[in-house]
């Protein structure tokens, strides 16, 4: 078991899971829990299939190549979570980003396809970003079973515990979350494409451990830098109103 | 038809996931790593590129989010 890998791919995917629990617990709440349940079982299906599907497309690759292809998109999509965590926590504090979705509430009386539609639609959505992270983990790092196995436990536990106790799950602040794993996933991003470039680390693979702790300390930082620029923002643009009510 | 449509809508999502809201960072990115490439191939330690690159082309990001209300 690589243990670095099930540990990001848990984490990275109980973001998701979250999300899918949320949208699950809504439609059965709101609507229909058999539909839920159908369109829920019916998304993991999607997940399932799209994991061995890219599994096996990657196979053929060589571990240079993958590492530099998964490190670029690794840190395409990580800097996004990073970003959004840093602009949306140094705005509303560290504790947003809990709550349920809402759903209509237009139940009819037979199985309720349009429940079990949105439930699909959310899980298979919320899987598919699963997909790609496990996969991406799994494959550059060698080790896919790791990261399908921290998939699967964030899916049975994060899930199990959503669906019982979804009023606890949803307190869990996703956006500081979103902070802690994009600077994770830009963190194995920088790593693998340097190691796809044959770039030579500091310390080998203790790389990955200060390259953590500069982007969190970055974010940390940024945080700050961030606040400090919103009032200057406000204040020019409220200056060029009034130059433009005066102009008028 | 259905095939291309899921295709399609596969492929859109893919890109908008990757890249996000903001290309910029996906391109700067890409010119840090293949600068990185180059200088590594001149022999020259280049370990140091692609974080500065991951930071500033975040920082940037951040700042033009800032300026349009984020």
């Amino acid at each position: 078991m690589n243990w670095g890998v099930f540990v990001s791919t848990f984490l990275a995917a109980s973001i998701e899971v979250i999300e899918m629990v949320g949208i699950v617990v809504a439609v059965g709440v709101t609507r229909s829990w058999r539909a839920a349940r159908v369109g829920a079982a019916g998304g993991l299906v999607v997940l399932a299939v799209t994991i061995i599907g890219l599994g096996a497309a990657l196979q053929s690759l060589s571990l240079e190549t993958l590492r530099l292809v998964v490190g670029a998109l690794l840190l395409a999509f990580g800097s996004q979570w990073y970003r959004k965590g840093i602009l949306i926590v140094s705005r509303d504090g560290w504790a947003t980003g809990h709550g349920a979705e809402g759903v209509d509430d237009d139940v009819p009386t037979g199985f309720d396809w349009t429940g079990a539609f949105l439930s699909f639609k959310g899980v298979s959505l919320e899987g598919l970003e699963i997909a790609v992270i496990v996969v991406a983990f799994g494959a550059a790092a060698d080790a896919l079973g790791s990261a399908i196995v921290g998939a699967g436990v964030s899916l049975v536990v994060i899930g199990a515990l959503g669906v019982a106790t979804y009023r606890y799950v949803a307190a869990i602040p996703r956006r500081a979350l979103q902070l802690f794993v994009g600077a994770m996933l830009i963190t194995f991003g920088t790593f693998w494409a340097g190691e796809g470039l044959r770039v030579e680390w500091p310390g080998g693979d203790i790389a990955l451990v200060w390259l953590g702790a500069l982007y969190v300390v970055a974010a940390l930082l940024l945080m700050r830098i961030v606040s400090g620029w919103r009032p200057g923002v406000a204040a020019a643009k409220q200056g060029s109103l009034a130059s433009s009510a005066g102009a008028a | 038809m259905v095939v291309w449509r899921w295709t399609k809508a596969v492929v859109l999502f893919l890109v908008d996931y990757i890249i996000g809201d903001d290309w910029t960072v996906a391109a700067l990115i890409a010119l840090g790593l293949l600068f990185t490439w180059r200088l590594v191939e001149a022999g020259v330690a280049a370990w140091w590129l692609l974080p500065l690159v991951v930071l500033a082309a975040n920082i940037q990001s951040l700042r033009r989010a800032v300026r349009n209300g984020g």
